[in-house]
């Protein structure tokens, strides 16, 4: 079966992303296939690798990473959300003048269209939400 | 038939009301996250008007999290992969929270 | 852009303004309407303060709601549903609403769930 899942809580400040990131790992240990995780309002904050918890927390911008390298995840960003927040890639960092970026690069950035076509070619969206 | 997935308790937000208000026969809850805090035995009340065709989950890690033991027995406790495939059995998950 | 078509609900819960759930609610029922896709928008709860008229949110900084929510018959989202409680105990009447909408009970509500392929939530 074909999952999207949608996060729009923001790590450490809610559950959410947390949640949604055990819920993906059991989504593909069971052989389902995930389509898309889309990161919406403050849920852009889980794109961020700026975020430096305590070692002994877990770093779940990292944990998204590493989930996103071994099974070849699409992590998509809501671009809006996004530059409004203050998470930017190395493009948006250039169109806005500003002297960094932060976004992960194993996520990208695109527009609300990606959380519709995932609702269109996945069996199941499942959103978590703060 | 529609999972009703709810992430806060019963009066951090009106989600636990409004799903309940939503729910049709043949459908399922499942509590996660604060959520699971509705399953306390005090909450039953909440619960009693629900047809009996509607099943009951919680996530069992979000209630040994915080600590929950001896609770509403209609609510069956399960992992992410029950959860999992509770998403696949029911025809779409809608969210409360 | 897919030519499969899928039921889109939107549940609307939460006031304006005092977060962002309203108006990210607004753009995602935008984005569905630009893909075509068969669209309703549910308000329950607090979300019926939505749809109270005159707001003047220069006053906060933000952007008018109300304008973007009239907007969407021009988009022909006109499937606007509304639970009827949740006016009531807001002391709303749906005369004091300007846009076209629909109301449902507590079985309206579990009716239109029940009929859709994906529901967001905001």
């Amino acid at each position: 079966m074909i999952f999207s899942i949608v996060v729009t809580g923001a790590p450490y400040s809610s559950q959410a992303s947390a949640s949604a990131l055990q819920f993906s790992r059991s989504v593909l240990k069971l052989g389902h296939t995930i389509h898309r995780v889309f990161f919406y309002a403050d849920g852009v904050h889980s794109g961020s690798a700026l975020a430096a918890p305590p070692q002994d927390e877990a770093n779940i911008p990292s944990e998204w990473t590493a989930l996103a390298c071994e099974h070849d995840l699409d992590l998509v960003v809501c671009i809006a959300a996004a530059v409004r927040r203050g998470v930017l890639d190395e493009n948006e960092a250039r169109r806005y003048e500003k002297s960094g970026h932060n976004l992960s690069p194993d996520f990208t950035l695109s527009g609300l269209g990606q959380l519709v076509e995932a609702g269109i070619l996945s069996d199941r969206v499942v959103t978590f939400g703060a | 038939m529609t999972l009703h997935l709810i992430n806060k308790t019963p009066s951090e937000s009106s989600a636990l009301r409004d799903s309940l208000s939503a729910v049709s026969n043949g459908d399922a809850l499942l509590l996660i996250e604060n959520g699971v805090y509705a399953a306390m035995p005090a909450y039953a009340e909440l619960f009693t008007r629900l047809p009996g065709s509607v099943q009951c989950y919680l996530l069992e890690d979000d209630a040994i999290a915080r600590g929950l033991k001896d609770l509403n027995q209609d609510f069956r406790a399960i992992g992410y992969d029950g959860f999992v495939e509770l998403s696949c059995r029911y025809g779409k998950v809608v969210s409360w929270f | 852009m897919s030519d499969t078509k899928k039921s889109f609900l939107i549940i609307n819960r939460k006031a304006p303004y005092g977060s962002s759930a309203a108006r990210d609610a607004l753009d995602v029922a935008l984005t569905i309407s630009v893909f075509e896709q068969p669209l309703s928008l549910l308000f329950m709860d607090d979300a019926v303060l939505q749809l109270l008229p005159a707001h003047n949110a220069a006053a906060i900084g933000q952007k008018n709601l109300s304008a973007n929510l009239s907007m969407l018959e021009m988009y022909d989202i006109d499937q606007l549903y509304v639970c009827q409680r949740a006016l009531e105990q807001r002391g709303i009447r749906p005369d004091d609403i300007e846009l076209n909408i629909i109301l449902l009970d507590q079985s309206g509500i579990a009716a239109l769930i029940k009929k859709q392929d994906q529901v967001l939530s905001f």
